[in-house]
C-alpha cells in the first residue's frame, strides 16, 4: 500500500477514535450550562466543579478509593497464584488460573449478577467493602496475565545460581524474583486500577444504591438530563488513563506486555 | 531452581489465599446465580427457594426470540466491522517503528479503558442536535439544519464498533507482530502489488487468527450492557440490557438469573469454538 493510502487510513481510524472525545472536550469548556459544540465562550468552571461540588467530589474519592484498594487486592490474589504456577508442577492448580481469567472473559453482566445474588443472599448487600472484593475478583485477570508473563520471562539459571549458593525460597523471592517481576506487578496493578476506575455494572449491581462511584454518578446524571461536569469528568478520565499507560510505556516494555517480542537491545 | 511437584503440605500454602478468594467470591456467587434461576419469584421483588422451570419457560416467547436474535445479529455485525477495520490497521501498525506503535497503543488502551457510561455519553453528544456532528455538516454547507442522529440503530452500531475496535486490535496484535515479514517480501519480489500481497499472503496465513478474533469480539460485543440503552430505542435492547433491566428495575432476579445462565451457555459455546479453531491452527502449523 502506498504511503499516502496508509497515512490516510491511519488518520481515518485516529479521527474515529478521537472524534467523540474532541466533541466532549469542546463541550466541557462551554461558558454556560448548555450542550453546544463548537463551545460558546471559554471557561474551566466545569473542571473546578468536579472538586467544588460535594456530590462529584465524593464520587471521585469513592472511585479512587475503590480502584486503589481493589487493584491491590487483585494483585494480592494474582501474585501468589502466578508464583505457585511458575514454581511448582501441579497441573490441577491450573483450574485456579482458569477461574482467575473467567470473570473477565464472560460478559460482565454475568459476574455482576452472580455477585449481586451472592451479596444479597449473605446479607452484606450494599456494604462499600463488597465492591472492593467484587472489583478485585472481576479484574484479577489483568495482574494474573501480566505476572504470568513476567514469571515466564525470568531466566531460570539466575534462580538456580541463588539456590546453589544456599538461598531458600523466601530469600530467592525477595532478592531475585521480586526485582525481576516488579515492572509486571506495577503494570498489572495499573491496568486493574484504570479499569476499576471506569467500571460501571459490577459496582452498580453491588453498591449502586448506597454509594456513588463516578461512572454511576455520570449515568445517574445522564438520566436526569445534561450537566457539563459529565464532560469535564470524561476528559479527566481519558487524560488519567493516557498518563498511566504512558508511564507504563516509559518505564516498562508496553509492546511486550501486549504480545510483541521483547525489544532488541542495540 | 527447576520446577518441582509440591513435596510437603506447606508447599501448597501460597495457593491458599487465591484459591479461597476465587472459590468464595467467584465460584459460589456463580452457583448462587444458577440456584436463583430456579427460584420462585414472589410479589414485591423477593424470591423464595424452590425448583421451578418457569423462569426458563419464559424464553419460549416471540419477544425473547426477537431480543436474542437481535443481540446475536448485532454482535456478529460489530465483530465483522471491527475485524474488517482492525486487520489491515493492525498489520500496518506492526510495520511501523516501535515508538509509533507505543503511541498508538497508549491511545488504544486509553479508549479501551473508557467506561461504557462515558462512551455512551460521548457518542450521544456527538450525535446530538445541538452539539453534534451535523452542525459541522451544516457549517460546510452540506446540510440544511442540524438533526439528532440518536436514538437509532446506526448510533448503537457505531458506538459498539468504537468500543470493540481497540479490543480487536489488541487481540490481533500478538499474532500479526510475529508474522514472518519474509512472507510478504517474497510475494513482493515475485511482483505482487502490496495490496495483492496483503490479500493473497497475509490474510490466508491468518485465517485461523481472524476466525478466533471474530468470535472473541462477538463475545465482547454480546456483553455490551449500556450502549443499546443510551443510544437505541427499546427494540434495540440486547440480552445484556434486558438482564440488567430485569434485575434492577423489574426486581425479577430469578428471570434475570435464568437469562444470565443462558448467556453463559452461549458464551461457552463460542469459547469452545475458539479453542477448536485454535487447535486446528496448531494442527495446520
Amino acid at each position: 500500500m502506498s504511503v499516502f493510502l496508509r497515512r490516510f487510513y491511519f488518520v481515518l481510524v485516529g479521527l474515529f477514535l478521537a472524534a467523540p472525545l474532541i466533541v466532549v472536550a469542546g463541550v466541557s469548556v462551554n461558558a454556560r450550562q448548555t450542550l453546544a459544540f463548537p463551545p460558546q465562550g471559554f471557561s474551566l468552571d466545569w473542571y473546578i466543579e468536579i472538586f467544588a461540588d460535594t456530590g462529584w467530589r465524593n464520587a471521585l474519592f469513592a472511585s479512587l478509593t475503590l480502584a486503589t484498594l481493589s487493584a491491590a487486592l487483585a494483585v494480592a490474589i494474582a501474585l501468589p497464584l502466578a508464583w505457585f504456577l511458575w514454581r511448582r508442577i501441579a497441573p490441577w492448580a491450573n483450574v485456579f488460573q482458569l477461574l482467575g481469567i473467567a470473570p473477565f472473559t464472560l460478559p460482565p453482566v454475568i459476574t455482576a449478577l452472580g455477585l449481586l445474588t451472592f451479596w444479597a443472599t449473605t446479607g452484606f448487600y450494599g456494604q462499600p467493602w463488597t465492591a472492593v472484593i467484587s472489583h478485585a475478583i472481576f479484574f484479577v485477570t489483568l495482574p494474573l496475565v501480566t505476572l504470568s508473563l513476567g514469571f515466564s520471562a525470568i531466566d531460570r539459571s539466575l534462580v538456580e545460581a541463588a539456590a546453589t549458593m544456599g538461598a531458600d525460597d523466601r530469600t530467592i523471592f525477595r532478592t531475585v524474583v521480586l526485582p525481576l517481576i516488579t515492572p509486571y506487578l506495577v503494570s498489572g496493578y495499573a491496568f486493574a486500577f484504570v479499569l476499576s476506575l471506569n467500571e460501571y455494572i459490577v459496582a452498580y449491581m453491588t453498591v449502586g444504591f448506597t454509594m456513588e462511584t463516578l461512572p454511576i454518578k455520570i449515568f445517574n446524571a445522564l438520566r436526569y438530563g445534561y450537566t457539563p461536569t459529565m464532560a469535564s469528568v470524561t476528559v479527566l478520565f481519558v487524560v488519567l488513563a493516557a498518563v498511566i499507560y504512558s508511564l507504563i510505556a516509559r518505564y516498562g516494555d508496553l509492546l511486550k506486555l501486549l504480545g510483541a517480542n521483547s525489544e532488541e537491545k542495540p | 531452581m527447576r520446577r518441582e511437584a509440591p513435596q510437603k503440605l506447606t508447599d501448597y500454602a501460597p495457593l491458599a489465599f487465591p484459591a479461597i478468594m476465587l472459590t468464595l467470591f467467584f465460584v459460589i456467587p456463580f452457583g448462587t446465580m444458577i440456584a436463583v434461576s430456579f427460584f420462585q419469584r414472589q410479589q414485591g421483588g423477593f424470591y423464595t427457594p424452590a425448583f421451578v422451570l418457569s423462569n426458563y419457560e419464559r424464553f419460549a416467547s416471540l419477544f425473547f426470540a426477537n431480543v436474542l436474535g437481535f443481540s446475536l445479529m448485532l454482535a456478529v455485525l460489530v465483530a465483522i466491522c471491527c475485524v474488517a477495520i482492525g486487520v489491515p490497521f493492525t498489520y500496518l501498525l506492526t510495520r511501523m517503528s516501535r515508538r509509533a506503535q507505543i503511541v498508538w497503543m497508549v491511545a488504544l488502551l486509553s479508549v479501551l479503558s473508557l467506561s461504557e457510561v462515558i462512551i455512551g455519553f460521548a457518542w450521544s453528544t456527538l450525535f446530538s442536535r445541538t452539539a453534534g456532528i451535523t452542525n459541522l455538516l451544516v457549517a460546510l454547507g452540506l446540510m440544511e439544519k442540524a438533526v439528532a442522529l440518536s436514538p437509532g440503530f446506526p448510533a448503537v452500531l457505531t458506538a459498539m464498533v468504537y468500543q470493540a475496535l481497540p479490543y480487536t486490535i489488541l487481540v490481533l496484535y500478538p499474532a500479526l507482530v510475529r508474522l514472518d515479514p519474509t512472507l510478504t517480501e517474497a510475494a513482493r519480489t515475485l511482483g505482487a502489488s502490496p495490496l495483492r500481497a496483503f490479500f493473497t499472503v497475509v490474510v490466508p496465513a491468518l485465517r485461523a487468527t481472524i476466525l478466533a478474533t471474530l468470535i472473541m469480539v462477538f463475545i465482547f460485543a454480546l456483553g455490551s450492557y449500556l450502549l443499546p440503552q443510551i443510544l437505541g430505542r427499546p427494540q434495540h435492547w440486547t440480552l445484556s440490557v434486558l438482564i440488567t433491566d430485569q434485575a434492577i428495575y423489574q426486581s425479577n432476579m430469578p428471570f434475570a438469573a435464568a437469562m444470565a445462565v443462558f448467556l453463559v451457555l452461549v458464551t461457552l459455546a463460542m469459547v469452545a469454538l475458539t479453542l477448536f479453531a485454535g487447535r486446528k491452527r496448531e494442527a495446520a502449523a
